[in-house]
Order: C-alpha cells, then sequence, then structure tokens
C-alpha cells in the first residue's frame, strides 16, 4: 500500500473525480500505480473513444520480486489493449504459490512459463500478496502449498486459507482448480494445509481439473507429474474457446523473471570455509547452541538477512552403523537408483535421512515386519507417531521391527536427505562475505539425549578452518522494510533471533531510521540468552531501541515472550498502528500460536475490538505484508 | 609497640587541590545510598547492577562479583560475565545463635553456592548470590534478625571482639559494646529498609547523618576491641581499636575497667606505590567504659572531616594520621572531646591464634574450637561441614561465634552436652585442628579467585597445597610442630591481614607474589617485602634457607618471625 497522495493545487478534475483518483490511488501498489501511470498516457494518446480495456491482469504478481523493482516499465497500455474480437472472454490462469522455502515458487514458475508458451493467459502470484476476495472471479485455479509446523500453512498464505474457511467465502461453481501439496511426511500433519484448501474449495462448490498431489521431501518426481498433467489440462480448457484459425489469448509478456541476485542452489552447493564455530550458551545450559561463521568470495552477494543457508551433512558413522546392524546388511552392497550407483554405505551417510522417521519408512516397515503399526500410520490421531518421531531413530525403529531387507529396498524406503537449513544471523551489509548462523544442538537437550541430529552434530564436529558444502534458500518474504523509516518489531526466542541478528545488523548498516523492537526469550539469563553482549551494545549504540526478554525458568512461573508481548501491548499496539513490521521467527508449534494469539489479545484490548474484529484486525496486518512469520 | 618508624613525615598536610574522587560524586548524589538500585536490581537484560550503584551497594553489605574462572568463556559464548553477589553480614564480635546458624545455613543452600564463609572480621559471607535472588537473600537475613547494613563501603564496617571463650562475663561485656559502637556509628539512612525490605518509601531529602555526614566517609573504617592477652582482632590493624583493661587487683576482679584507644591501623596497600603502607595503630590514651561512644564517634568524625576525598588509595585514617601527625590527632580528638585522655594501662599480647579444641570457662560452661580452613564451611566429601554443624545448631543450646581467624567456636555449651557435640564433630570430620601442624592450623587466606573482582592471584585454593609445602620445608629441618603464622592473600589489600603474618605471600600475577616475612606472634609488627613477584619454586628456596638457618641457631622459644629481625636477615631499611 503506498503511503496517501495529496493532490492539491489547481487541475482540471472535477472534485469528485479527484476524491475517487485519491481513492484509487491510495489502494494500490507501487506496482499497480506505475502501471497506471503508463495506462493513463496510454489512453491520452488514444482518441476518446479508444480507451484501451483492461485486459492484463495487474501485476501484482511481481511484487515479491522486489529487486526486479528498479527495471520495472510499465507495459505500454496501447500496446496491451487488444481487445479480443471474440464475444466470450477466454479464462486465465491463476497460480497461487505459497511455500516458505521457494520450491513452491519454483514449480510455479515453471508451469507459467510453460502456460504462457503455449500462448495462454496465465499469471502467478504470490499468495501473500493476493487479495482472498480476488478469489470470486477466478475461473483457473492452481494452488502450490506447503505445510508448515503442525500442519500450518505458510505464513503468507494464512490470509487465503483462512478466508476460504469463513462463512464469507462465497461459492465457486465457476472455478476449476487443482492444488498441488508440499510437505514431509516426518511431521504427522503431513500435507494438511493442501488437504485443506483442496478440500474448502470443492465445499465451495468448484471442480477439480485433476486430484489433488501430495508431496514429500523428495517432491521432484510427483510435482513434474502434477505439472505435466495441470499443463494439458489447461490447454485442454483453453481449446474449447479456441476459434477457429488463430489463437484466443493474447500472448501475455514473458515475466522477467531474472533474478537480481545469483542463485546458490542445493543442487550445486559452493565451498564455505568455516572461520567460526563456537558454543554460544554458558555451562548451566540445557541446551547447546553454537554460532556458526562461514565465508566463501562473494557469499555476501549471494544472501540478504532474512534467508536461510543450507548445510550438506554426513551422516555419523554411528549412525549408518546402527542402520545396517538392525538390517543385517552389507555396506559394500552396490546400489544402484535414480540413476546413481553407490555403495549401501555410501547412500546411508551421503544420500538418505536417517535421523527423522517418516511415513513411507514406517509402511514400509510394517509390511515386512508384519508388525502391528496402524497407531503409528493413523492419519487422523499422530500422538503416537509424534511420539515416536520425538524419541527415535530410523535405526531405531529398523531394530525394533526386525525384517527381511534387501538393500535396494532399504535405500528405496528411506527419504532422500535433503541437509538442514537454518535461519541467517547476519546481514552482508555487516558481515561482508561471512554467513553467521545460530545452530541449537538436537540432541544436547537433557531430556532428548536419544535425538542426535544429523545436521546438529555434523556441524558441531565441523572445526575451524575446515570446509562445508553450502546452499543458500531465499526467504524474499521475510525482509527488512523496504521503507527504513518503519518501526520493527521482532519475537525471536531462542534460535529463532538469528534472523533479528542480522535484521539489526542491516538496519544499522544502512542507516534505516526506524526503530528496533526486539522480544527474545530463553530458559535462564544466565545460560542462554543469545548474543547477550552483542544486544547491550545494540541497545547502547541506538541499533536496537528497545529489548525485551522472558526467562522461563528463573521464577516460580514460566514466562514467555507471549505474556511480554502482553505486558507491551499499550506500545505494541501503538507501534503496529503507526505502521511498524512484525516479524515471529521461531517454533511454530506452540510459540507461534501463543505469540498469535497474544497478539489477538493486544488488539482486543488496546483497540477496544471484539475477537472478530481483533481477527480481522490480524488479518489485515498479515494481508498488509507487516506480520510476517518464519516459523518452523 | 612500634609506631616509632612507620609514621611518614607529616609534611604532605596542604590542602590538595585534586578534585574529589569519583566515588565521593556517587555517594553525594546518592539521596542516602538509594541511587538507582530500584531501577538496576529490576533491569531484565543482566545479572549486573549499574556501574555507580556497584559502589552504592557495598554500604548495604554486598559487593558485585563475577566468577573469574568464566570470565574469558563467556565472553566468547557472548555472554556477560557471570555475575552474582556476595552478601557480608553486619554480625558485631560474630555471635549468632543455633536458630541464626541454621537460617544462615539454609541461606546459603537456597540462594547462595552452598557454602558459608566466616571472614577474618568476624561475619559471614554468602557468595554467588544471582542479581534476582538478592532481595530475597537479604529478607532471609533479616527474618533472621541479621542485616548486612554498612558490612562493606565508606563506613564502619562490622565491629570486632575478640572471641574470648574463658572469661565469659568479659567477653558479654566485650560484645555489649561491639553491639553498642555498631549501633552507634551505623548510618542512619533507611535506604537498606526501603530497597531490601520493602520499606516505606523516602519522600523529600535524604536523613540527615549526623556522624558520618551525607557524603560518608573518604573509606572504609575498622573498629575492633581486643581482650589481651590474646590478639585474636589484630587490634592494631583496625582504624579505630579498644584494648580491654580489666581489674586486676580490685574488689571487682575481672572487671572491665576501660580501654587502651587505638588509632590509624591499617593494612591495605598497592603494589609499586609507596605512598601507600600498612601502618600498626598508635595506642594514644585510656578511657572509661562510659566514654566509649563519645570518643568512637569523635575519631570517626575527625577523619570524616580530614580524610582525603580525593584518592582512594591514600583515604584511610592510618594516612591522615601519617600525614598530620599522631600529636596533631591527638590535638584534635581531645579538643573535640573537650578533655584529655589519660595515658595508656599496661597490656600484654602473647598470641594472635585461636586455642583450638575444648576449653572450660568460669562459669562452667564449655567452648569447643573449631578450625574452619579458610573460613569456608561447605560440604565436600569426606567432611560435610555444613551439614555437621547444622546438625550441631540443631541441638546445640550456646551460641556460635566466629574469631577473628576464620574460625568458629561452638559456645557455652553444657557439660552433658559435649558428648554429642564431639560425636556430630567427629561424623563430619570438623575435628581434625588438634592433629593438625599448627602452621596448617593458623593459617589465613583471603576469598581470592575466582570470586573477587582485585584478586591478582590465588588464595582461598592455594592455602592448603601452599600449608602442605611449608610443613614439609619445616618437617625437612626438625620443625613440624613449631608455632609459625601463614598468610595469604590475592592482591595487597589485606583482607587476611597478611601484613601482621611471619610470612605472607600477596598476590602479584597469576602464581606469582610478593613474599613478606618477619611478622611477630601477637600482631604488634609488621611484616615487610623480602623478595617481589617471585613464584612457589622461588618462594620455597627463600624459606628452606631461611628455617635451615633458623632451625640451626634460634634460641630457646624464639619465634621466626623474631629471628629474622635479631639476625638482621630482616632490617628497618626493608620496611617498604
Amino acid at each position: 500500500m503506498s503511503s496517501a497522495v495529496i493532490l492539491q493545487g489547481n487541475f482540471p478534475i472535477p472534485e469528485d473525480r479527484r476524491n475517487q483518483l485519491q481513492q484509487l490511488a491510495t489502494e494500490l501498489n507501487r506496482e499497480q500505480l506505475l502501471w497506471l501511470s503508463g495506462y493513463f498516457a496510454g489512453a491520452a494518446a488514444a482518441t476518446p473513444s479508444g480507451i484501451p480495456a483492461f485486459t492484463e491482469n495487474l501485476p501484482g504478481a511481481s511484487r515479491a520480486h522486489a529487486p526486479q523493482l528498479q527495471q520495472f516499465v510499465p507495459p505500454t497500455p496501447v500496446q496491451a489493449a487488444a481487445p479480443a474480437a471474440a464475444a466470450t472472454p477466454a479464462p486465465s490462469l491463476t497460480i497461487i504459490s505459497a511455500s516458505h522455502t521457494g520450491n513452491g515458487r519454483k514449480i510455479s514458475e515453471k508451469l507459467l512459463a510453460a502456460v504462457q508458451a503455449l500462448g495462454i493467459q496465465a499469471r502467478m502470484i504470490k499468495a501473500g500478496d493476493y487479495q482472498p476476495r480476488e478469489i470470486a472471479k477466478e475461473k483457473l485455479l492452481y494452488v502450490v502449498i506447503s505445510t508448515h509446523g503442525d500442519g500450518d500453512p505458510p505464513d503468507e498464505a494464512r490470509g487465503i486459507y483462512e478466508f476460504l474457511g469463513t462463512k464469507r467465502a462465497p461459492q465457486l461453481p465457476e472455478l476449476q482448480y487443482s492444488v498441488l501439496s508440499l510437505g514431509d511426511s516426518s511431521y504427522p500433519k503431513f500435507c494438511e494445509a493442501g488437504r485443506v484448501v483442496d478440500e474448502r474449495l470443492a465445499k465451495l462448490g468448484a471442480k477439480r481439473l485433476l486430484p489433488r498431489v501430495d508431496c514429500d521431501v523428495d517432491f521432484e518426481k510427483l510435482a513434474s507429474t502434477w505439472a505435466e498433467d495441470a499443463l494439458a489440462r489447461v490447454r485442454e480448457v483453453a481449446d474449447k474457446f479456441k476459434p477457429a484459425g488463430g489463437p484466443a489469448f493474447a500472448t501475455a509478456p514473458a515475466a522477467a523473471a531474472a533474478p537480481a541476485i545469483a542463485e546458490l542452489k542445493r543442487e550445486q552447493p559452493a565451498t564455505a570455509e568455516v572461520l567460526a564455530n563456537q558454543r554460544i550458551v554458558g555451562r548451566g545450559a540445557l541446551r547447546e547452541v553454537r554460532h556458526v561463521e562461514l565465508s566463501f568470495p562473494g557469499l555476501g552477494n549471494l544472501y540478504k538477512a532474512g534467508d536461510a543457508l543450507g548445510i550438506v551433512h554426513r551422516n555419523p558413522d554411528s549412525a549408518i552403523e546402527a542402520v545396517l546392524k538392525a538390517t543385517k546388511l552389507d555396506g559394500s552392497t552396490a546400489v544402484t537408483r535414480d540413476g546413481k550407483t553407490h555403495t549401501l554405505l555410501e547412500w546411508l551417510r551421503d544420500e538418505r535421512e536417517l535421523t527423522r522417521i517418516a511415513r513411507p519408512l514406517l509402511t514400509q516397515i510394517a509390511e515386512r515386519s508384519k508388525a502391528d503399526l496402524s497407531d503409528l500410520l493413523d492419519t487422523r490421531n499422530t500422538a503416537a507417531l509424534t511420539k515416536l518421531t520425538a524419541t527415535s531413530q530410523v535405526a531405531d525403529v529398523l531394530a525394533r521391527y526386525p525384517a527381511e531387507w534387501s538393500a535396494d529396498a532399504l535405500v528405496s524406503a528411506l527419504r532422500p536427505v535433503h541437509g538442514r537449513v537454518y535461519s541467517i544471523a547476519s546481514s552482508p551489509a555487516a558481515v561482508g562475505d561471512e554467513a553467521h548462523l545460530t545452530v541449537a544442538v538436537v540432541g544436547s537437550d537433557t531430556d532428548r539425549k536419544l535425538l542426535a541430529g544429523a545436521a546438529s552434530s555434523f556441524v558441531v564436529n565441523t572445526p575451524v578452518d575446515s570446509q562445508v558444502q553450502v546452499w543458500i534458500e531465499r526467504n524474499d518474504r521475510f525482509r527488512v522494510p523496504a521503507d527504513g523509516a518503519r518501526d520493527i518489531i521482532m519475537i525471536g526466542p531462542g534460535t529463532g533471533v538469528a534472523p533479528f541478528r542480522g535484521f539489526v545488523q542491516e538496519r544499522e548498516a544502512v542507516g534505516a531510521t526506524g526503530r528496533n523492537w526486539l522480544f527474545y526469550g530463553g530458559r535462564s539469563l544466565y545460560h542462554d540468552f543469545l548474543y547477550q553482549l552483542e544486544w547491550q551494545q545494540a541497545l547502547k549504540r541506538n541499533s536496537l531501541h528497545r529489548l525485551d526478554v522472558a526467562f522461563s525458568r528463573d521464577q516460580e512461573q514460566k514466562i514467555y515472550v507471549q505474556h511480554r508481548i502482553k505486558e507491551a501491548g499499550k506500545e505494541l499496539f501503538s507501534w503496529l498502528s503507526n505502521g511498524a513490521y512484525l516479524y515471529v521467527c521461531g517454533d511454530a508449534t506452540a510459540m507461534a500460536p501463543d505469540v498469535n494469539a497474544a497478539l489477538l489479545a493486544v488488539a482486543a484490548e488496546q483497540g477496544g475490538m471484539d475477537a472478530d474484529d481483533a481477527q480481522a484486525w490480524v488479518a489485515d496486518l498479515t494481508a498488509d505484508g507487516r506480520y510476517l512469520r518464519d516459523v518452523y | 609497640m612500634s609506631t616509632e618508624v612507620l609514621d611518614r613525615p607529616a609534611s604532605n598536610v596542604a590542602p590538595k587541590l585534586q578534585p574529589e574522587s569519583a566515588v565521593e560524586k556517587i555517594k553525594k548524589a546518592s539521596r542516602g545510598l538509594r541511587g538507582t538500585l530500584v531501577e538496576s536490581l529490576h533491569d531484565p537484560l543482566t545479572g549486573a547492577i549499574r556501574e555507580s550503584d556497584t559502589q552504592l551497594i557495598k554500604f548495604h553489605g554486598s559487593y558485585m562479583q563475577d566468577d573469574r574462572d568464566l570470565r574469558a568463556e563467556r565472553e566468547h559464548q557472548k555472554l556477560e560475565p557471570a555475575y552474582s553477589f556476595m552478601i557480608r553480614t553486619r554480625t558485631p564480635g560474630g555471635v549468632v545463635t543455633p536458630k541464626q546458624w541454621q537460617d544462615l545455613t539454609k541461606i546459603a543452600r537456597t540462594y547462595a553456592n552452598q557454602t558459608l564463609r566466616l571472614t577474618t572480621r568476624q561475619a559471614f559471607q554468602f557468595h554467588g548470590v544471582i542479581k534476582k535472588d538478592l532481595k530475597k537473600t537479604m529478607q532471609a537475613m533479616n527474618a533472621t534478625l541479621i542485616d548486612s547494613i554498612a558490612a562493606c563501603g565508606d563506613v564502619n564496617r562490622n565491629v570486632m571482639g575478640s572471641a574470648n571463650p574463658v572469661e565469659s562475663k568479659l567477653h558479654q561485656d566485650v560484645y555489649d559494646w561491639s553491639v553498642k559502637i555498631s549501633e552507634h556509628l551505623k548510618p542512619k539512612t533507611r535506604a537498606y529498609h526501603e530497597i531490601w525490605l520493602d520499606g516505606e518509601k523516602l519522600v523529600g531529602p535524604a536523613e540527615e547523618e549526623p556522624i558520618l555526614g551525607p557524603v560518608y566517609l573518604p573509606r572504609k573504617f575498622k573498629t575492633g576491641i581486643v581482650v589481651p592477652p590474646h590478639n585474636d582482632v589484630d587490634v592494631f590493624s583496625q582504624d579505630l581499636g579498644f584494648i580491654a583493661i580489666l581489674d586486676r587487683e580490685g574488689v571487682d576482679e575481672g572487671a572491665l575497667l576501660g580501654f587502651n584507644l587505638v588509632v590509624g591501623g591499617g593494612l591495605g596497600a598497592t603494589h609499586g606505590e609507596p605512598q601507600t603502607f600498612p601502618r600498626i595503630g598508635d595506642v594514644i590514651g585510656f578511657l572509661t567504659p562510659e566514654q566509649t561512644l563519645k570518643v568512637a564517634e569523635t575519631v570517626v568524625m575527625i577523619q570524616r572531616d580530614f580524610g582525603d576525598r580525593t584518592d582512594r588509595k591514600h583515604a584511610r585514617l592510618k594516612y591522615t594520621i601519617a600525614d598530620r601527625g599522631i600529636e596533631w590527632f591527638k590535638g584534635e580528638l581531645f579538643k573535640r572531646l573537650g578533655y584529655e585522655l589519660p595515658p595508656a594501662r599496661p597490656y600484654k599480647f602473647t598470641t594472635q591464634g585461636d586455642r583450638f579444641g575444648w576449653l572450660r570457662g568460669h562459669d562452667g560452661r564449655w567452648h569447643l574450637t573449631l578450625r574452619i580452613e579458610s573460613g569456608r564451611v561447605a560440604d565436600r566429601p569426606g567432611a560435610l561441614h555444613l551439614t555437621g554443624l547444622e546438625k550441631i545448631a540443631q541441638i546445640h543450646q550456646g551460641d556460635f561465634r566466629l574469631t577473628g581467624n576464620q574460625n568458629l567456636i561452638i559456645a557455652n555449651v553444657p557439660a552433658d552436652q559435649c558428648m554429642k557435640i564431639d560425636q556430630l564433630v567427629a561424623d563430619h570430620g570438623l575435628g581434625k585442628a588438634l592433629f593438625m601442624t599448627p602452621v596448617r592450623r593458623d593459617a589465613l587466606a583471603c576469598v581470592s579467585l575466582p570470586t573477587c573482582g582485585l584478586a591478582m592471584a590465588e588464595a582461598e585454593r592455594y592455602l592448603p597445597s601452599f600449608t602442605e609445602r611449608v610443613e614439609g620445608v619445616l618437617a625437612k629441618h626438625g620443625l613440624k610442630d613449631i608455632p609459625l603464622t601463614v598468610r595469604i592473600t590475592g592482591c595487597p589489600n589485606g583482607c587476611a591481614r597478611p601484613y601482621l603474618a611471619e610470612i605472607a605471600l600477596i598476590g602479584r600475577a597469576p602464581g606469582r607474589y610478593t613474599l613478606r616475612l618477619g611478622g611477630d606472634a601477637t600482631g604488634e609488627r609488621l611484616n615487610v617485602i623480602y623478595r617481589d613477584n617471585i613464584d612457589e619454586n622461588a618462594i620455597l628456596t627463600v624459606l628452606d634457607e631461611l628455617i635451615g638457618k633458623y632451625a640451626r641457631e634460634r634460641e630457646s622459644e624464639e619465634r621466626f618471625g623474631d629471628f629474622l629481625w635479631r639476625n638482621h636477615v630482616l632490617t628497618a631499611e626493608k620496611r617498604a
């Protein structure tokens, strides 16, 4: 939303029209306004009867591609105005992409390009930019959506996700759609968000063009099959409108999707040097947390504060040995899969997930061992699975339910390893070609000794001066405001504070004038106040303006960040009412919902709202792109 | 008595033009020692308090410290130092009831580091209390009727009194006077009650301080009362000392006639700064009991008015007297009193140390003095001292008395209780003193690393191994059982009164010490620097040589410190 445009002085537009314009101007975003400026110029150049019709979708979809703004050239309305001669306007395709990691965006972009290559009008829009009420006008819709935390949609999709479940949602008898759902079967509510969207659309009367597909972390194959089918169906629909002898659709200009910064992909990781790897919690901390600094020339150009960094890791020998022992397999057996041939040991070490237990493995185990795992595989009641994944690793279940395995079968039952990504805790504006990470060592928790996280224990054991393979996961949604004058509120307990270290570095380095307010939470002031010295110094330098902390175990009653949010409700509400951005990072299952509830309570109390209004207020913040979450 | 060569020429009496020290400004702005302590306590982002408040909290009996063993490690962890607080009690004369002992033990277990530390000034110290528990600790102390007001800071500190176990009536008199003096010289501000005990908030200007004045004293001020012949309070190290004079011949034999007045003692010094030095107090007259409070108050007020407020290293009464001369001081005192004090009465000291084991008092009750090494009461494997003393406190019907040598007297035990207490003492490894060599039994050490912010080298943690090595040297020369005082401090401030020991180590740097030799057995003569900044090997080489010489050439009953002077190993020129 742009700030108010003031129309004043003498100009030849009557007052009522002026008000309409002003109204319009305040409702549109920057790109839409730029586009309109071109549109009006084109209209002025045309004859009075030749005012162009809006045949293009407004370019809201590209809003997320912030780097493109500089090069953005409004399409010339005269050219764009190519009203179809056909009486029936052909439906255009909308692809809504909703994902945290960028996988969904990549799939959507590919599909969009393929559709447009057929000359079919289509747009791709990120869920965060989508106005939920637009759904009523859609005829053809594909949704690519991932699931996070406890069956939650990505934050950017919360607006549309929730809207579809409310009574305000319109009936959609005209709509044809399909959902591609991305998830991780090691979480109990696998692909929940996609399932819900699919069902809600169906309930509103929309028709499935093709059935929903649920993909696990090795999504590539299933996703490209779905995309091929999706493309075919769109073509079929379009063909129905195709008049003899010519294309029905105006060719949409190909989106200039060249990213401003080169991407460092998981498939082609880069080699980084470890500059630092140190424990940053005190001796009394229940869980080990490490600060890791990585670097290679040019790294600073490959990420921004808010992005995540992945580390390619190898499984520890102990985990591999445990799997081989449980399956009585020989590690030297050659296994060929996906066109690659390695020994079983190599598969287990470099290519397969040995920490988290996923459903496909349990299904295989159930088949082979004839054990009754129905309570673990129950999709409605996931308590048993949750408990299992919290306390056991792959080798544990293989040992618990002995069965006959072949090396091939085992490799196929196990999920490909994907490495772990960590929110980057630095800004290139401050640290140049370094990237800093804040890594909680899974399994260092005394009450979860069993779960020695393969990735984090790999990180722990990576010495300074050694090298690791890394990639960057872009998170374009989770950025400091482009407008440095905006205030920001950051809620990041535990290692959730990582991106905010980057944000504060960034805002200080670029001289942002807005205020920075951090909420931090841990167990104890003495042992796990991550980056305590840096925050104290930032407060002194005025690069951090307020810091509220909650240490759960420093008093009888447990106090968490949400309590501090409520205590600071008055100021928080005032900051947000004045345009501040609110960021949340960290635990998705408990913290994020609690923080959300606290926010609703603040809105109710400070804004005098009832529950519905408070919901709407928070929804508006989200829709406004001012309530951003990176939770996991 | 040996004050003759110690006074510096009284040349430096012209008023100084230097600005007052930073601490003076903090005190002045503190509204009766309140400062911003409440705000500091509520700051959730740090375990520390504001810098100015670290000065003020001393007046409330607490020091901010940090675990120095963890300093570098925590900086690497991007964490602030592991701040915690030491709290020192105001326990005049070092007497507590069994109930209080139990309560203090409970506090140590709940809020501190599970130890009690008995200090060389007959106070208890809690260590390792974190900020959020400070107030709770103060309140728990208050609940058992113990406070920490003025236990540290530029005020009259805990008043010492000889822990005389035998003469019960006299001990009671001395104890009563220590309490009266402590109360009389205590700050009048209600800041302590306001901040720690939720007392009513002050509105308007701070309370009047008729004795201490609005900016309190220029520096710490120490008072002690001693009963000859045992100089267990090291009365010549006090700013203000009272030597009890008894009626030895009259009808009321054993009654307190009055006190000899001692002024201007003090031990702290700074390495390499010759304008700082330890000093033995001057005995300047005799006073009757009823004159005690007036005299005490007047000495304090002279120091208040004439003490150096520009340089804290030069601000104790000893420097005021050294600079202006003892005759000036007497003149000022007598002028303010409106009368002169008659000459001091004769007295004689024979020892500095404690008398260990059971002693029978004049009234037939029994007193057991236990050795507590470095004053640290802790539960350690095979020596559950904290638990043992707690159990004793549960059955004990008399009282507990801390000695000025960091030891403990289980006092006023009826005869039929002795066996029970003996059993508990034996069960908890508390009775080892009788089997120790005298050198180990009488050794003192300050807290030092890792707790004290001033420490430059180990003291408490080094004492056991150092005394063992000294024992080795003594044994080698056939002197295993001779009495010998050894004291170690981590810095030159003098908390374990090292300047009065026959052998003293004063911390310079990790593993390195200044070796001072030549104190006497009664706390009446300062030792002198024999070697500066040397390590353990060098120290032991020196001691081996000198103790060997002592073994060969000493006279009967001659103490090591006296021997060194008689043989001119030490000379007056060395006094520095």
